[in-house]
């Protein structure tokens, strides 16, 4: 596994662009694009003020960065350097910038969710949606880029509205049967939508492309309900989680259940694969404990890590959480499948340094991993089974069905994890840091690190 | 009776009252009136007579007296006995009735007695179950004001828990009361909550539309786009007006990529009913197979009939649905579940008939299995025991055909003619052997032969060896001297050399020699009687090298060795081998090791220009030429050793390997 050097970001603004070339990232006011496979720095961009959002265009040809506090927006071209465009929203503030698919329109929502302002960069035209929900995930386009739905909330009603990306045309408008509409998001097949309403009760509802409600689901009534909701990248499963610490999986055709993912503290099914990983300090020799050495090194506290595996019963930490708090710290709140379908990835909030991997063929627990620490983040590898995660120490985890293994990531001055992102080619890592960002370039993984030699799992 | 009088004088009131007692115990009832009446009569007399004197009867009162107990003893009953007076004045009485009124008295007084022992018997007997009964009743009386007690204390329990019932009853009503206060609260608030997020909501949505308007009345200045120059679109089209054709074509494209998906989704259902169609096709023939068999193996049975029909119908069910399968879902369906449910009920059938077989079958093995083998056993016991008769029985016969034979069919032609035919056979394989030994012989003889010549050779080595050690003595002790460093360079350099002093003669005669090939053999070979003296004889050298062989078993596997050898090396080779070789500039050598005796375990030694240059191949693999050597013939005799790096490697002169490791040393 080769690591970078570590470069500087802030914010955690680091994003390769869709074609997998360039590798964006924002310090304090600057914009610096690079080569993704030199790491040369290509083009340097200054903004106004200090950049709290940066996307690119899906034609990897604009980067657009967000300066909510001063509600602007500027976007940069790759191709030419010394076109620029600048978008204020002025006094009615900004809160949320964001590309249309095509590349040539964006999405500025306001401040108190007035408006969604619409900008075309090919005719100046600016265009206004009014009552935008305020609502964990109210937009969403549809894979292919044609429509986007949009929650609205009007009249103490919610509504979702279906645009045609292309000329932002309402194609439909449908009142939800909600209580409060948290979220909606399109299958990747872009025909269906899913729609579900918030914690305060359990209801996931299913919408044709046209506005037709397929299906409604609701696995229980008078507690706190739907935490997550995830497609597989096939259409076939909505897989939701819940505040009751379960996965539900519905199917495509009958929007009926089909399985139940149970996240429980002691693990007995013989078929997981328990990995736990243990912490191993170097042994240190008591002369080797001067000033000298702790000043210098942060290695001397950098432990090493291993996975061990447990046979079951396995009891996994759990946290109770406070019941007087709002939100409290329980339930299924990150889901993730993998880019065949073939495996979820799920983590539940009271069990938080554990990460359950699912095998959706067999409907079964396929694999726990079980960390020190809190897991803060994790992605599935855009093109092979492999899952990667971090807990914001200076380790990167890897998981494959071959086995799993953790890799320090080898830089000065303790490098520590907060995020990462893959490259859609599935070689590189981005690893980001609270500042600083590093890239992981694995294309050995294949070869024979670590992963193969822990072939023992099967 | 004595003591009844004796008792009389001490209490006479006492005496009195149990007279008294006594008497009206011992009366019967029916005298009982009788007494009463003489008792009344007579208290008056009779008190008076005790109060007066002590006797009863005095002198003067006989008469009277006497007349007192006839009417007494006839009260009594006893009127037979009379007691008279003997005389009329006398106080003689008659004896004889006086001593059976007596008698029948004391019979009475006895008989009394008795009956009142007994009554006191009975009385202790009463006393006792009136004491038993008394403690019974009063135990009872325990009891019975415990349980009293008990059922008050119950009675107490029950009406406390009657109180608490009542209690909680309204503390549970209390309680429902709470809950519906409370509910109506938290739906009060409830309503309240959400009439005021609704208000809240919609002063926001108010706020809201107040603040757009507000901004856009003020147009700010600052909302503004600011490009450097329009871009194309991303498609590279043009933009559309919006018109209702436009609003039409999106509808269309929205219900095609609908249509698409569903398309698509239909494909794959209908995929996935293929597939699922084929199993079930696939399950039906094989049910259809696996139940159709068993129709001839059972024909016989009183089910055959029966099944036989069903598995008729099922057959013609299962073509049916084969052809239905095709049609439509709709008309399928039905009869598709019908013949699948009926098969499957069939196969159940089949399955349970099946274990119910296999578990008889199991258990007839279970009760079967110590009475089969033992059954079996005999059997083949009883067969092989036949077999063995029969087996004697065939010995026997041909036993006495064979005597038969002998007895009736040989006569003195046929014995001579048989005697010849086997002296015959004994000569010629006499002959064979003679052969065979005189080979042995001649081999043996070579051997010999050979033996001699290496023996002759380790005579004149050993020489060579001790003038080597001379030499190497001499320099030893030069090198010992303090002469110069350079001195002894050289002189070791001569050493590493390993030169024998006619080394240079030697290899000038070699080179003649070699052209000269068996016949020059014979000269070398002869040993020289010079180096006679040296020579061990050639049993001393068997004997030495534990060649000799102890039996001619031994000595022929030596010959076979030799034989070997042989057969693999022509013995032009040998011949050459055996020479002595000696070579300026280049040497080569095979050496064919015994133990192998293959052609490719050849040890090529090669001797390059240069004294010390050696390379020698063992099966064409190149070693470093010392220590290859060295690897050879380290275990024998050093100066083997030394003479092949010499380039004089002869087997002659190195006996020791020639036996034992190198088996021909030719050059190549």
């Amino acid at each position: 596994m080769n690591f970078s050097e570590v470069f500087k970001q802030s914010n955690q603004l680091c994003k390769v662009s869709p074609d997998g070339k360039y590798l964006a990232t924002c310090v304090q006011y600057r914009l610096v694009v690079r080569d993704v496979s030199t790491l040369q720095i290509l083009q340097l961009y200054t903004c106004l003020d200090q950049i709290s959002h940066m996307d690119w265009s899906s034609d990897s040809l604009f980067i657009l960065c967000a300066m909510y506090k001063r509600g602007l927006v500027q976007v940069w071209s790759l191709e030419q350097p010394d076109w620029h465009c600048k978008i204020d929203e002025g006094s009615i503030g900004l809160v949320s910038s964001r590309w249309s698919p095509d590349g040539r329109h964006i999405l500025n929502t306001t401040e108190f969710h007035l408006r969604v302002t619409v900008w075309s960069l090919c005719t100046k035209a600016v265009s206004y949606i009014k009552y935008p929900k305020a609502c964990q995930k109210g937009i969403d386009f549809s894979r292919d880029g044609c429509y986007m739905a949009l929650a609205e909330r009007r009249d103490c009603k919610d509504y979702v509205s279906v645009f045609v990306c292309d000329d932002w045309h309402l194609l439909r408008h449908f009142e939800t049967e909600t209580q409060d509409l948290a979220g909606l998001e399109w299958s990747p097949n872009g025909c269906v939508l899913a729609v579900w309403d918030s914690c305060l009760e359990y209801k996931v509802l299913l919408y044709s492309l046209d506005g037709r409600l397929l299906s409604t689901y609701s696995a229980y009534e008078w507690s706190l309900g739907v935490k997550s909701v995830t497609w597989s990248p096939s259409s076939q499963f909505l897989a939701i989680g819940s505040y009751d610490e379960k996965v539900r999986i519905l199917n495509h055709i009958t929007w009926k259940k089909i399985a139940q993912f149970e996240h429980i503290a002691t693990i007995n099914n013989t078929k997981a694969v328990v990995y736990k990983e243990v912490e191993k300090r170097p042994a240190v020799g008591s002369d080797d404990l001067s000033l000298h050495n702790i000043t210098i090194g942060t290695t001397l506290f950098n432990t090493q890590s291993k996975y061990e595996i447990c046979p079951p019963p396995v009891q996994v930490p759990v946290v109770k959480p406070d019941p007087d708090r709002a939100n409290p710290k329980i339930g299924v709140s990150t889901l993730a499948f993998s880019s065949d379908s073939r495996y979820l990835a799920t983590k539940n909030d009271n069990m938080a340094s554990v990460v359950w991997v699912w095998d959706m063929q067999k409907m079964s627990l396929l694999a726990v991993l079980e960390q020190t620490s809190a897991v803060r983040c994790f992605q599935w590898d855009p093109r092979r089974p492999r899952l990667a995660l971090c807990t914001g120490n200076t380790k990167l985890y890897l998981w494959s069905p071959a086995g799993c293994v953790s890799v320090q990531v080898p830089t000065e001055g303790g490098f520590q994890v907060q995020s990462l992102n893959w490259h859609c080619c599935g070689e590189t890592l981005i690893l980001l840091g609270k500042d600083q960002l590093c890239l992981c370039d694995d294309e050995k993984i294949g070869g024979n690190t670590p992963l193969q030699i822990l072939n023992f799992t099967c | 009776m004595g003591e009844w009088w004796t008792t009389v004088p001490v209490g006479t009131s006492m005496g009195n009252y149990e007279i008294s007692s006594i008497s009206h115990v011992t009366m019967s009832p029916s005298r009982q009136n009788n007494l009463v009446s003489m008792q009344s009569s007579l208290p008056l007399s009779l008190r008076s007579s005790y109060n007066g004197i002590s006797a009863f009867c005095t002198e003067d009162t006989i008469p009277q007296c006497i007349s007192y107990i006839n009417q007494e003893l006839d009260s009594l009953g006893l009127s037979s006995t009379c007691i008279e007076a003997s005389s009329l004045e006398g106080a003689d009485l008659k004896a004889v009735p006086a001593l059976n009124a007596m008698y029948e008295l004391m019979q009475i007084h006895r008989r009394n007695m008795c009956t009142l022992e007994e009554l006191e018997k009975e009385q202790l007997k009463k006393s006792s179950t009136l004491d038993h009964m008394q403690m019974n009743n009063s135990r009872l009386k325990d009891q019975l004001e415990l349980s009293i007690r008990e059922k008050s204390g119950l009675h107490e329990t029950e009406r406390q828990l009657h109180l608490k019932i009542k209690t909680l009853q309204s503390c549970l009503k209390t309680e429902k009361d709470e809950v519906q206060k409370l509910q109506n609260i938290i739906a009060s608030r409830a309503s309240q909550y959400s009439h005021d997020a609704k208000r809240k909501e919609r002063e926001a949505a108010k706020l809201k539309e107040r603040l757009g308007q507000l901004l856009v009345d003020r147009k700010d200045r600052k909302l503004a786009i600011d490009v450097l120059n329009c871009l194309g679109r991303s498609d590279g089209k043009r933009s559309h007006w919006k018109t209702t054709k436009a609003t039409a074509s999106h509808e269309g494209e929205m219900y095609t990529s609908l249509l698409k998906d569903y398309e698509v989704s239909q494909r794959s259902l209908m995929l996935e009913n293929a597939e699922l169609k084929k199993v079930l096709q696939q399950m039906k023939e094989e049910m259809i197979h696996i139940l159709s068999p068993r129709r001839p193996t059972r024909g016989a049975n009183a089910v055959a009939s029966q099944e036989q029909a069903d598995s008729d119908g099922e057959e013609k069910a299962g073509d049916f649905s084969r052809e239905t399968l095709d049609q439509s879902c709709e008309h399928a369906r039905e009869q598709l579940t019908n013949s699948i449910r009926q098969q499957w009920r069939k196969l159940r059938n089949h399955m349970e008939k099946l274990d119910s077989q296999a578990s008889q079958v199991q258990n007839q093995l279970e009760s079967n299995k110590e009475v089969i083998p033992r059954e079996t056993h005999e059997d083949e016991m009883e067969r092989m025991r036949h077999e063995v008769q029969q087996c004697k029985e065939f010995i026997h016969a041909q036993q006495q055909l064979l005597q038969q034979q002998l007895n009736t069919s040989f006569d003195d032609e046929t014995a001579a003619l048989l005697n010849d035919c086997y002296t015959l056979e004994e000569k010629e394989r006499l002959k064979e052997e003679w052969r065979l030994f005189e080979e042995q012989k001649r081999n043996f003889e070579r051997e010999r032969m050979n033996f001699t010549e290496a023996a002759i050779r380790l005579g004149r080595e050993k020489k060579a060896f001790e003038e080597d050690r001379a030499s190497w003595l001499k320099n030893q002790f030069l090198n010992m001297t303090p002469f110069s460093d350079h001195r002894r360079c050289s002189s070791s350099d001569g050493q590493s050399a390993l030169s024998i002093k006619s080394e240079p003669e030697m290899r000038m005669s070699s080179t003649k020699a070699r052209l000269v090939t068996s016949s020059t053999h014979a000269t070398f070979s002869t040993p020289k009687p010079t180096q006679s003296a040296t020579v061990p004889s050639t049993t001393e050298l068997y004997r030495t090298l534990r060649l000799i062989p102890d039996s001619s078993s031994s000595r022929h596997s030596n010959r076979g060795r030799w034989q070997e050898s042989s057969s693999i090396e022509d013995g032009d080779i040998r011949v050459k081998s055996r020479n002595r070789v000696r070579c300026g500039d280049l040497s080569i050598f095979s050496l064919g090791l015994p133990g192998s005796g293959r052609p490719s375990t050849v040890l090529h030694a090669e001797r390059l220009a240069g004294p010390s240059a050696h390379r020698c191949v063992l099966q064409h693999q190149p070693f470093q030429a010392t220590e290859g050597l060295l690897l050879l013939v380290k275990p024998l005799h050093s100066l083997a050793f030394i003479l092949m790096l010499q380039g004089k490697v002869d087997l002659n002169t190195a006996p020791h390997a020639k036996p034992l490791y190198c088996h021909g040393i030719s050059r190549v």
